[in-house]
């Protein structure tokens, strides 16, 4: 790569005087051009990113959607368990765009965790969270134990019959734990049931409290990601190898390059997302359950209950345990093995591209693993799922758990110096 | 081909991509601002309503509510209407040109029928709801008082037809909201035809 | 040579995972069939004559006691192309402004002396059920002696509700037969449905009948779907432009690398 491309960014045409001596005046004030610099123009990444590479981006993208439809659903919401099914079907009909705005939320949920789940599994396969980002892989995992609790919470809202009894579980859970667990459950619903009381509550950690904390743990995930320079599909650290100017040698200015090209992965994500939103907003219950469509029925549980498919393969190791503190401890050590992930892999090489066959098996059971149990979960507890899910949930533990060993004697593949790149 | 059509291309095609992109903000833009218009709801509720004035007596007035709104039906006497024409006050839009009626109510009596006013209850300088007061030469009035509406917020006087007196606050007339008749007693507020304003 | 040996393993992975994906499907695939057979109910939301007829079905024959209560009755006119006078005219028999929603005078209390509970409200009935259920449940009602309603339901048991619609498709009678199962037990097995007396309707005018107001009831459940739909069209119609502008820029700025 030559120099005079490193060059083409900044030389962006002879600015016009008065707008120059504006950027000027802000630039002696705040350090607008210093971070557009630091952040996009001059903020190099390697260019040999794949597809995998643009969830990050994708992840804002629908962070922000997020957040504007939220805005907009709370001015016409009620959090009361008296009118919110209501004030939801208000939305929907007599609300002017209410409908889209409402499925561009619903539809958002989902597609949040289907972009997490991409970007996460991006990470495993390259080795994102290995040295020097073990902090950044930490800081993502809270942000996705936030995004959890903000699909939980915002799941009460619409106050149907899914809403309800699904929080009613999720918070039962909490009365496992010995003790303390029932006074906890207790504590969290504010009321002896899922009442009125625990919609309101819920309702203002999701529109406000978790919101913030997941908007500061993205500005972390980000800083600490330009701290150490974004990792590539093979795995090596461009900023080893320098030019005279102290640019990474297989780096290129993230913007424009990588806009452009994120710009292209948003419109087809946009084109997919419209698909759902508009032919499909249910997605076959999938998104949008069908029992929700039934308000509340605090008396009556309906006949197959489930969580939304994002939590399901947590609830399927949690039921393939047959005592509940079990399954609830199983089910937490799920998520926190996850946070353990830079510590248990042993294996100096980063990118399954020169890994051993080992961690290329491990990482394909576990990938396959979690899809079998997302599908379990929404079966009912009965055979042969319940053994079927004892089979994934073990391959799931087994991932992490026999890491160290298989990845501390992986036959690895040399390592290039360069990252490889067909143009 | 030469590195100057290139970057025209590239100028092109980064220009194009910024508009239509622009483009599509502004479609998103619609629906989110649209949300705020008044709804389905509120425009039931703001619906067209209905006033029985068979029982409204002569020098009478009834409040009803229209859209969250007072709006008041005065049976005007024809004493209370000659007072007012012979009352000499010099009006500041006697002709209610500056004000907002129905064109049906640009008459001196601001109304479809002479002596039935209907007006919004509303006074055009920031939204109090002023006084009937329909005595004549009361204490706090001063002796020239014909009747009409007094806005106890900031002092504007009205006469009977909601026109304003010279030098108040209030710049305009009394508002007359669309209305028309069924029959001789029953008005509807909102409509000036059988189609909903 | 090497470099796309590499290359290709991220084309494994996406294949690994789609093989996940296919085993899992067909796995539940096997597990399934413990639901009973719906019928098709065959509607179609965007033909408006039939919304119009299940309308007048649904006014004339449900709505004394089941409420839409989410649902405008302008708004019914709108979704089905009619004018607002006829709307009074032939949908509006209790409400007294067309902006009214659809609710009924019943009082749930009375209601739930009468029939054991509260009947449902139905606006959503199209969304939480589907409109298989509906048109399967409004055909399989049955006779059955010793109960209140004199009829039983093949897939809603034990049911509360009368058979509402029994003067226009007439009675039936279900067969069923025991089965014995591989392991010893039996299974009362449905088997068909028997007419015993006539209805007004003959069959194909019942199913008619009962298609319009399911198609009426799935339209109830989301009025806006129709629109959604058009607009569908041209969102995607947009973005696929705006792809294609933001595909070639990309090209374009990516011929600098090397």
């Amino acid at each position: 790569m030559s120099a005079s491309i490193k060059d083409r960014p900044a030389d962006t045409g002879a600015r016009d005087g008065k707008l120059s001596q504006l950027v000027d005046w802000i630039d002696a004030r705040f350090p607008m051009t210093k971070m557009m610099q630091e952040h996009m123009t001059e903020y190099y990444a390697a260019k040999n990113f794949n597809w995998l590479y643009v969830f990050g981006v994708l992840a804002m993208f629908v962070l922000a959607l997020q957040i504007v439809t939220g805005i907009f659903l709370t001015m016409n919401y009620k959090p009361s368990a008296a009118e919110a099914f209501a004030s939801v079907e208000y939305i929907m009909r007599d609300v002017e765009w209410g409908w889209l705005i409402r499925y561009m939320h619903s539809t958002g949920a989902s597609a949040f965790f289907i972009v997490i789940y991409l970007h996460m599994f991006r990470a495993m396969m390259y080795g994102s969270y290995k040295k020097p980002r073990e902090l950044l892989w930490l800081i993502g995992m809270v942000i996705y134990v936030a995004l959890m609790a903000e699909g939980f919470f915002g799941y009460l809202l619409p106050w149907g019959q899914m809403s309800y009894w699904g929080a009613q579980v999720i918070v039962s859970l909490f009365g496992a734990i010995p003790y303390i667990g029932e006074g906890m459950a207790e504590w969290m619903r504010g009321d002896y049931f899922i009442s009125d009381i625990t919609l309101n509550r819920f309702f203002a950690l999701h529109v406000a409290a978790v919101p913030l904390a997941l908007i500061a743990l993205v500005v972390m995930h980000i800083l600490a990601l330009h701290e150490t320079g974004s990792l590539n599909p093979d795995g090596i650290e461009i900023k080893e190898r320098k030019d005279s100017n102290g640019i990474p040698l297989d780096g290129i200015n993230f913007h424009p390059y990588y806009t452009v090209k994120d710009l292209v992965a948003i419109v087809i994500f946009l084109i997919l997302f419209s698909g759902v939103i508009f032919f499909a907003p249910e997605m076959g219950g999938y998104f949008l359950e069908h029992a929700n469509f039934e308000p509340a029925n605090i008396l009556q549980t309906p006949e197959h209950i489930q969580p939304v498919w994002y939590f399901t393969p947590f609830y399927a190791i949690l039921r393939a345990v047959p005592s509940k503190l079990g399954g609830v401890l199983l089910m937490g050590g799920a998520i926190v093995v996850l946070f353990l992930l830079p510590w248990l892999d042993r294996c100096k090489v980063k990118s399954i591209r020169y890994r051993g066959w080992t961690y290329k098996v491990a990482l394909t059971t576990f990938v396959v693993s979690f899809i079998a149990l997302g599908y379990l979960g929404m079966k009912p507890a009965a055979e042969p799922y319940t053994t079927l899910s004892r089979i994934f949930t073990a391959l799931y533990f087994a991932f992490f758990l026999f890491m160290p060993i298989y990845t501390s004697r992986e036959k690895t593949k040399p390592v290039p110096e360069r990252v490889v790149y067909h143009g | 081909m030469s590195e100057k059509s290139d970057l025209n291309r590239r100028h092109f095609l980064t220009v194009a991509t910024s508009v239509t992109g622009a483009v599509g903000v502004g479609f998103v833009a619609v629906p989110f601002v649209a949300s705020w218009l008044p709804s389905a709801r509120a425009r039931a509720l703001g619906a067209p309503v209905e006033v029985d004035i068979s029982k409204l007596d002569d020098g009478a007035m009834v409040r009803v509510q229209w859209r969250g709104r007072p709006v008041w039906v005065v049976r005007r006497t024809q004493v209370m209407l000659d007072r007012m024409e012979n009352s000499g006050i010099e009006l500041r839009d006697p002709d209610s040109l500056e004000s907002i009626q129905p064109n049906f109510a640009l008459n001196d009596f601001r109304s479809l029928k002479p002596k039935i006013l209907v007006v919004l209850g509303v006074c055009t300088h920031l939204g109090c709801s002023p006084t009937a007061r329909f005595d004549v030469a009361p204490a706090d009035l001063g002796p020239d008082w014909v009747g009409g509406f007094f806005c106890p917020c900031h002092g504007s006087k009205f006469d009977l037809s909601g026109r304003v007196y010279p030098a108040m606050p209030a710049p305009t007339n009394l508002t007359i909201p669309p209305y028309r008749f069924v029959g001789d007693n029953l008005i509807i507020i909102g409509e000036e035809t059988g189609v909903a304003a | 040579m090497n470099n796309r040996i590499k290359r290709l393993f991220s084309v494994a992975t996406l294949r690994a995972f789609m093989a996940a994906v296919f085993v899992t499907w067909t796995m539940g695939a096997m597990a399934a069939g413990d639901t009973t057979q719906l019928l098709s109910a065959n509607n179609d939301i965007g033909n408006q004559a039939s919304l119009q007829r299940g309308a007048r079905n649904y006014v004339n024959y449900c709505m004394g006691c089941h409420s839409l209560q989410y649902m405008r009755y302008n708004q019914l006119a709108k979704g089905l192309g009619i004018s607002e006078d006829q709307l009074i005219d032939n949908l509006m028999f209790t409400a007294d402004r067309p902006t009214d929603m659809m609710t009924i005078a019943m009082p749930p209390a009375d209601a739930a002396t009468w029939f054991g509970r509260t009947p449902p409200d139905l606006t959503l009935i199209g969304r939480s059920r589907g409109s298989d259920y509906l048109y399967t449940f409004l055909k399989s009602f049955y006779v059955e002696e010793g109960v209140p309603t004199g009829v039983n339901n093949l897939v809603l048991a034990n049911l509360s509700m009368p058979h509402v619609l029994w003067e226009l498709q007439g009675l039936q009678k279900a067969v069923f037969e025991d089965v014995a199962n591989e392991d010893g037990t039996t299974t009362h097995a449905f088997r068909r449905f028997e007419q015993i007396t006539g209805g007004i309707l003959t069959e194909d005018e019942y199913n008619q009948f009962v298609r319009d107001t399911v198609n009426f009831l799935e339209y109830a459940g989301e009025p806006s779907q129709l629109e959604r739909r058009r607009l569908g069209v041209l969102v995607i119609a947009f973005l696929l432009v705006f792809g294609l502008f933001s595909y070639y820029l990309k090209k374009e700025f990516w011929k600098d690398i090397k």
